[in-house]
């Protein structure tokens, strides 16, 4: 098993599987969601005899394949550990998440081979080469290195990243490089599902729009479902085809774009954006810092 | 692709990236093989400044294991510490591989490491004392008991690497602690004879303590292995159950940091 972990391409192979249908593994169907969380609580508790944080409470959302998906909160309201949750990186207290029909939990394995995720901070060995990077994670993946070293090649350079630079430390590049040799390292193992935590975050205008563009191709040429957390409000828009607002662990609304503005501007009266969709459900503006307010939320 | 083939080959992403690792800090990488000589031909020109040849051989044999267990032992223990500090521990969890696989990967490069590091210093000693009389050493017995501790070392790195995952602020320093406590209780420079009756109780659980006397014995007695079977049998002990229990452990840890969150807060 290697570098075909799209389940595009299971699909076509399994389309000629001439065995009885009781012989063959459960098949993912077309109809399964690429991701379903169900009801999924997440508590942390920091210190010994403080009360425990609830950082995600009784979440639910459905995938379906090909999807942009946008989780919109203000800093702390619990995207990163939604989207670690999904990841495998902590484990749920409540709830059960699904990846193109795979438990999370019982099915880790498969679950692992299908995802990738890139999250705000781009997280190498700095000091070795975008290169050295990308090939330490295709073999975790199973690829062959050699195959792998000109696809991560031409991944970079799509992302005008020039193939002189590929040998050089990471610690060399800019933030907004490095943000994108993280991105051509999820997309070197070709998840099914990806999961972008904030990966335009505290980028300069130029590297955002370039991340943003890349985005999108992402989805219509690899066939990947996308989760994408942002606190950018036209970045949302420009991305995704739902959006579930986030906040204090829960979802307070979700519905597409357009759905949202018109909600409230129907429902409340308010002007028919996203931004005042998500001062309404929230209570707050997007720049705000909930980390503070959320009492016990902190060390 | 076998699952055994596609973990050997998942393991050695491992191996390679840390041989990149210590390309990229060959500087710090020769000042450390530096300082080890250093050390080494130090505490062995002991031996030679009292005159006693008995001496020399024996604080070489200490020098020299201990170098190897440091090295072997550090790169174990630092498996998960190096990637929460460069901030890839969890790109690394993420991925498709059992956790056996990477701590397989960690320990081959450990061991590759420690042999040319100590192989290192082993020349150096040799170009130092060239009249070193080893006529009787049975290098059948040094070798087995290097083989044999090796894999009791590999259990308790395993054990230490999990501190960093219990512990995100002390579990390094804790590794630190521990290893701090081998040297002192094992007999590395001097018989364990000396040492307080309490220490002696832990020095029995510690794997250096049969390594080195079973080195020393073969290397400057030239006993055979028979001879040895008192230190022989608790080698095996440690190596069966320390490396099955470390890697439970582990298992263990890795579902603990999970559940509290302790893999990485922020971002
Ligand atoms: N590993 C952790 N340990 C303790 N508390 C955490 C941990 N991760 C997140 N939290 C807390 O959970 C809440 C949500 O955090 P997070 O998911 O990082 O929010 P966001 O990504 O939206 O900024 C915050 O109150 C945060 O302090
Ligand atoms: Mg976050």
């Amino acid at each position: 098993m290697t570098a075909t972990l799209d389940p595009q391409l299971k699909t076509t192979r399994r389309a000629s599987d001439d065995r009885p249908a009781a012989a063959r593994p459960a098949r993912p169907a077309a109809t399964k969601p690429a991701l379903l969380i169900e009801h999924v609580t997440k508590r942390f508790t920091v210190g010994r005899k403080r009360k425990p944080v609830a950082a995600i409470t009784d979440v639910s959302l459905r995938l379906e394949r090909g999807e942009i998906h946008g989780v919109l909160g203000a800093n702390g309201s619990g995207k990163s550990t939604l989207i670690r949750l999904v990841s495998g990186l902590l484990t749920l207290d409540e709830g059960r998440v699904e990846v193109f029909g795979h438990d999370i939990e019982r099915d880790e394995m498969a679950v692992k081979r299908l995802i990738n995720r890139v999250s705000v901070d781009a997280a190498f060995f700095k000091k070795l080469s975008p290169m050295e990077n990308l090939v330490f994670a295709a073999r975790l993946y199973g690829l062959d290195a050699r195959a792998a070293k000109p696809q991560a090649i031409a991944i970079l350079e799509r992302l005008g990243i020039a193939q002189k630079r590929v040998g050089r430390p990471v610690e060399q590049m800019s933030r907004g490089m490095q943000q994108k040799v993280a991105i051509a390292r999820a997309l070197l193992t070709s998840p099914s599902l990806l999961l972008l935590d904030e990966p335009t975050t505290g980028l300069d205008p130029r590297s955002k729009l370039d991340v943003q563009s890349f985005i999108e191709e992402v989805r219509n040429s690899h066939d990947a479902t996308i989760v994408l957390t942002t606190h950018d409000l036209a970045e949302a828009e420009r991305l995704c085809s739902r959006i579930s607002i986030l906040n204090d662990g829960r979802v307070v609304a979700e519905d597409t774009p357009e759905g949202l503005k018109q909600l409230v501007a129907t429902r409340y009266g308010e002007a028919p954006t996203l931004e005042s969709a998500f001062m309404t459900w929230t209570g707050r503006s997007l720049d705000d810092d909930v980390e503070e307010d959320q009492s016990g939320g902190d060390e | 692709m076998t699952t055994v083939a596609h973990e050997l080959k998942a393991s050695y992403a491992f191996i390679e990236r840390n041989f990149f690792l210590t390309r990229r800090y060959w500087g710090w990488e020769l000042a450390f093989l530096v300082y080890s000589v250093a050390g080494a031909l130090s505490i062995s020109l002991i031996g030679a400044d009292q005159g006693s040849p008995r001496l020399l051989l024996t604080l070489m044999v200490g020098a020299i294991f201990w170098n190897y267990l440091s090295v072997v032992f550090g790169w174990i223990a630092e498996t998960i510490e190096i990637e929460r500090w460069e901030g890839t521990l969890e790109y690394t969890m993420m991925a498709p591989i059992r956790r056996s696989t990477h701590l397989l990967g960690s320990v081959l490069y450990a061991m590759a490491f420690g042999l040319v590091h100590t192989a290192a210093i082993l020349v150096v000693l040799f170009l130092f004392f060239p009249n070193m009389d080893l006529s009787q050493a049975n290098f059948a017995t040094v070798g087995l008991f290097m083989l044999l501790g090796s894999f009791s070392i590999v259990g308790l790195g395993i054990l230490a690497a999990i501190l960093p995952l219990l512990y995100v602020e002390r579990g390094a320093q804790m590794a630190w602690v521990l290893q701090s406590l081998i040297l002192l209780v094992s007999g590395v420079y001097y018989s364990v004879d000396v040492l307080p009756g309490w220490m002696r109780a832990i020095s029995a659980l510690s794997p250096a303590t049969y390594v080195l006397d079973g080195v020393r014995r073969g290397l400057i007695d030239g006993a055979p292995v028979t001879t040895l079977l008192g230190e022989v049998w608790p080698l095996v002990v440690m190596g069966i159950v320390l490396i099955p229990a470390g890697l439970w452990a582990f298992g263990q840890a890795e579902r603990y940091a999970k559940r509290t969150g302790k893999l990485k807060r922020v971002g």
